[in-house]
């Protein structure tokens, strides 16, 4: 049985992690480098790297941050923020990374995701997506709104309906990060993390508001979740990535134990 | 050296990252000579069968691979779409492949009991060792391996399958038959254990 997925994400501008990670004694929480090195050998099953660097010029230091990870942090990982084109895309993928993750980017431009999904193929391409709760009305039959721009933008676009035509249109998976509970720590939204998840056939990602190990057992469980980012669950070291993997595994989520292989001296 | 074999697509570097962190030497070619001379040869990466093989037609690396690799006895590793291209057929793009290992590669279902089934494939799947093979030489049994794929390797001898997995369907993960080997999950992404495999291949004496 596929196990859940638990994805620290990491927000990175002009090449530092910015947020959270404040606990670690000997690693830099600065680095992103080092933290992707520390949540690897945590266990965590992939990283996702948010690029939220504001000046176009200073975009380059990110991509030496995807080749030095790639180098050390044999993991999938992805990254996303930013990524308008193809050509962007494919620095990012060239760089290293497994995954892109495009977001307002797409909204804007919907042609983006098959002309991703060609290029590298859809496993490349994950469709990320902030919805936020608008209110039930004729073009938003969920209620749940996709809103850019860090979610100050409304699109009129149905969430449900966006992750449809994302799947049509050929992305690999679906990130769904509830704008209204990010930052809350009181839990992922677990009814439109489960009607997406129900209606496409593609792994669906729940974002936004994990503060407890419940949280992520609910996503996977009710929310029907494939995987989950974390967030500052995990980077204030209240809830280490091993201590959420065994709480998930006593209650019945099929998780991957991270097993550490002796590769000798070299 | 190692010659990992570069069809234009998917990402090679990750291979070569793994390999470089282990140690091994290798080098990115499409060089049938590069190939020839290799002391071991990889055939890794991501991407559809039928481009795959175009490709590999192409760039004239059918042949080499066949007769220069895999008949000639040298270690052979085949990842991801690189073990569906040494069967016979696959069913994705109806493609022609290597006809390296008797068999065919097939799609997941679309639906087991009536519940949908996610394809592709996307994540971290158990592996159970259903023979002792080299590769495996420090690797628990049942340990998670990295997977991304919407068609398995349906070989004609089940007994050439070392690794079995499960997903909706029980599959056949990973191959061997003398010098050639093979898995569906990514080794250069699966964490110390896919590179204890990278590591015990590339040290094997076959």
């Amino acid at each position: 049985m596929l196990a859940k997925r638990i994805i620290p994400c990491l927000d990175v501008r002009d090449g530092k992690v910015t947020k959270g990670v404040q606990f670690l004694k000997n690693v830099d929480v600065g680095d992103p480098v080092a933290m992707a090195r520390y949540y690897y050998n945590e266990g965590a099953d992939e990283i996702v790297f948010y690029d939220i660097t504001a000046s176009n010029e200073r975009r380059g230091i990110m991509l030496d941050v995807v080749r030095a990870v790639a180098r050390e942090i044999f993991i999938p990982f992805s990254v996303g923020g930013g990524l308008r084109t193809l050509d962007d895309m494919r620095a990012v993928l060239l760089a290293g990374a497994e995954k892109v993750s495009i977001d307002s980017g797409a909204v804007r431009n919907p042609a983006i995701i098959s002309e991703g999904a060609r290029a590298f193929g859809r496993q490349c391409i994950v469709l990320s997506m902030q919805v936020k709760k608008t209110g039930v009305r004729p073009a938003v039959p969920t209620g749940y709104e996709v809103v850019i721009d860090g979610g100050r933008q409304p699109t009129g676009r149905d969430a449900l309906a966006w992750s449809l035509e994302g799947e049509r249109l050929g992305a690999g998976e679906l990130c769904i990060n509830s704008i209204d509970r990010d930052g809350t720590k009181l839990g992922y939204d677990l009814e439109i993390t489960r009607r997406i998840s129900e209606a496409v056939s593609i792994p669906v990602i729940a974002s936004g508001g994990a503060g407890e190990p419940v949280h992520l057992r609910d996503a996977f469980t009710s929310g029907l979740a494939d995987a989950a980012i974390v967030a500052s669950i995990v980077h204030y070291g209240e809830h280490p990535i091993p201590a959420l993997k065994s709480y998930l595994k006593g209650n019945g989520v099929e998780i991957r134990e991270a097993v550490t292989v002796d590769l000798g001296a070299r | 050296m190692i010659a990992i074999v570069d069809y234009k697509a998917g990402n090679l570097t990750s291979v070569q990252h793994a390999l470089e962190f282990l140690g091994h030497k290798s080098e990115i070619t499409d060089r049938p000579d590069r190939i020839i001379k290799a002391d071991r040869v990889i055939l890794p990466g991501v991407g559809a069968a039928g481009a795959t093989m175009e490709n590999l037609h192409a760039l004239g690396l059918v042949d080499v691979l066949r007769d220069d690799v895999a008949r000639a006895g040298k270690p052979f590793l085949g990842i991801c779409i690189g073990i569906q291209v040494l069967f016979d057929r696959s069913e994705e793009d109806d493609a022609k492949c290597l006809g390296i290992i008797p068999g065919r590669v097939g799609r997941y279902p679309r639906a087991i009991d009536g519940r949908p089934l996610k394809v592709p494939q996307i994540g971290w799947n158990r592996v159970r060792q259903t023979q002792p093979h080299r590769v495996f030489a420090g690797v628990p049994d049942n340990t998670h391996f990295y997977f991304v794929n919407s068609y398995y390797p349906i070989p004609d001898d089940p007994s050439l399958a070392i690794g079995v997995c499960d997903y909706g369907v029980p599959f056949t993960a990973a191959v061997a038959r003398d010098n050639v080997i093979a898995t569906q999950f990514h080794l250069e992404k699966s964490g110390t254990a896919g590179l204890k495999l990278l590591d015990n291949f590339c040290r094997l004496s076959l």
